[in-house]
């Protein structure tokens, strides 16, 4: 049974690398929560004292309170546009074979397969000659660009799965597009719905290179804020800048935890199947 | 001789009505933010503030701070994107054997949600030379002295090994589990060992969606940026080919320049891409799931 034995070795192995991976992962999150709430922290294993005034100092510092309200007015504007645009593409997608279909499928996997640093630049550009990065609507425009094919890509299948005799029951009854859309479609998708703008949520706060790329002193969201407060690390005491990486950090996983209520995590990295 | 239909029941036919025009405000919104852009920054990158229209092509490639970026960026994403997909596929094909994956995809999936940014303030914390790590190896006598991981190479491979592997792991997951497994049962019925079903069964079957995993990994780590600024040495080592592009638009406000440094940075990506997609073609194809597909 040597051969077994061998085989037991490698799965050892393979847990062993795993389990070392989640728990170097544990230790740098843990390491922020624990800097944020220890009043001094330099030779020993834990802070000497724990203190929740980082917290109130960061608050005032940062002006948390304005970067917040930026960060929820991008966010959801995004997410609602981002569902305006892309569910009716979507359906549209999902129903009929236009000539070009291949063509305009390409197009919506484009801004999902080119990282944002790499069409950010341009996209900043033209932004900026029109006036508009600086502005929250920058951002928001910017922020537009891989939500709204990411939409029409996770919707795609959940249409699929609809039977089209119920649609078109609804259009023998007489409804148009608009009441077909507000009275069937939608409360048939709203799962699919759901798990795709949550999802656009998450991704849409942890958002870092177009955000940074296209926003102004005052339409900064929390992540871009904290790189420059990671940036210019030593102009404020760093138990400040954790206990606002805390506060991004709590904010991004609650909504995770919402969002996986609904979705699978591998969808995350796999978008939609083809 | 029958009337010829009305045009709209012919463009219908074609599958053209009401329902068809819903694609368009989508389709005009990705021309109008991404298919224009792009090729607005490539026109403006021949568009130089000063000489012909080659010269920012020509400046970046005579000038060593500015073409020794790529190599740079390489030296760093070519290693971390390979090691990913190489730890990932022993991990992929042992978790598509347990029961409760999820917690595991669940816990995998919290790096990439944080995103880089909190990811290198964590590892500024966790690896200083104070940090427990170094802390850790110190007690249990594994070193004399602080490993030297922060502002220098190691921190920004780092970084991308954390937020990368669980990237391409939950990838090569969704290809693994798409497998049939009855395929690897018949190998293993006919005397197959482990070794030989892996070698012979799964990877071939593998190959196609190892490489679009390689190929997307890789460009992800190409176009780092905020780790190599926080945790690298972004004025030496770490200088990638993203801080050369952002300080020539917002440091230099030379928009061509960025222009072309964008453009450059999207062909190598599109180069390696290609390269890669190629040798896939040199690969198996065909269906990975038996019965009617």
């Amino acid at each position: 049974m040597r051969r077994d034995k061998r085989e037991r070795l490698w799965a050892f192995t393979v847990w062993v690398t795993v389990g070392f991976f989640i728990l170097n992962l544990i230790g740098l999150i843990a390491t922020v929560v624990v800097n944020s709430l220890g009043s001094r922290w330099f030779t020993t294993w834990l802070p000497v004292g724990w203190t929740t005034r980082w917290y109130t100092l960061a608050w005032d510092e940062f002006q948390l309170p304005a970067i917040l309200l930026v960060t929820v007015e991008v966010v959801g504007a995004v997410v609602i546009l981002a569902a305006l645009i892309g569910v009716p593409a979507a359906y549209a997608m999902a129903r009929r074979n236009f000539p070009g279909k291949q063509a305009v499928m390409m197009l919506f996997l484009l801004p999902l397969l080119v990282p944002p640093f790499t069409y950010g630049i341009p996209l900043a550009t033209v932004l900026y000659e029109a006036h508009l990065a600086g502005t929250i609507w920058g951002v928001i425009l910017a922020n537009l660009v891989p939500t709204v094919p990411f939409v029409v890509l996770i919707m795609i299948p959940f249409v699929e799965q609809i039977d089209p005799r119920i649609e078109a029951a609804a259009r023998v009854f007489g409804a148009g597009l608009g009441r077909l859309f507000v009275q069937v479609l939608v409360p048939l998708l709203t799962p699919g719905i759901l798990a795709a703008l949550l999802l656009v949520l998450v991704r849409t706060i942890a958002m870092f290179e177009l955000t940074f790329l296209t926003a102004g002193p005052d339409s900064q969201t929390l992540v871009v804020a904290l790189y420059y407060a990671v940036f210019a690390a030593g102009v404020r005491p760093g138990q400040s800048i954790d206990a606002m990486a805390v506060v991004y950090m709590v904010t991004t996983l609650a909504w995770l935890l919402i969002a996986l209520r609904f979705v699978n995590p591998t969808q995350i990295v796999t978008r939609a199947k083809r | 001789m029958t009337p010829r239909p009305s045009l709209r029941r012919r463009l219908a036919e074609r599958g053209l009505d009401g329902v068809t025009l819903l694609v368009l405000p989508c389709v005009v919104f990705v021309l109008a933010l991404f298919v224009y852009p792009a090729l607005y920054g490539l026109f403006l990158s021949f568009t130089p503030k000063q000489g012909g229209p080659l010269a920012n092509y020509i400046r970046f490639f005579s000038d060593p701070f500015l073409y020794d970026t790529i190599y740079t960026t390489l030296l760093i994403s070519v290693p971390v994107t390979i090691l990913n997909v190489l730890l990932s596929i022993p991990v992929a094909l042992r978790v598509r054997l347990m029961r409760h994956q999820r917690l595991l995809t669940t816990i995998l999936v919290i790096p990439i949600t944080l995103g880089t940014v909190l990811v290198a303030e964590g590892l500024l914390n966790y690896l200083g030379p104070r940090g427990w790590l170094n802390r850790t190896l110190m007690t249990f006598g594994v070193l004399d002295e602080p490993l030297r991981l922060l502002h220098n190479y190691w921190g920004v491979v780092l970084s991308l090994l954390i937020t990368g592997f669980p990237f391409t792991f939950l990838l090569t997951l969704s290809y693994v589990t798409g497998i049939d497994p009855s395929l690897e049962q018949a190998g293993a019925m006919l005397g197959a060992r482990a070794r030989a079903r892996f070698m012979r069964i799964l990877l071939p079957l593998l190959v196609p969606g190892l490489t679009i995993t390689l190929a997307l990994s890789f460009v992800q780590a190409f176009s780092v940026f905020p780790s190599a600024v926080l945790l690298g040495a972004p004025s030496g080592p770490t200088r990638v080919i993203a801080i050369a592009a952002y300080q020539a638009a917002f440091e230099a406000y030379d928009a061509s320049l960025a222009s072309a440094i964008a453009m450059i940075m999207a062909a190598v990506q599109v180069l390696i891409v290609v390269a890669l997609l190629g040798l896939k073609g040199l690969a198996y194809r065909g269906p990975v799931s038996t019965g009617k597909g």
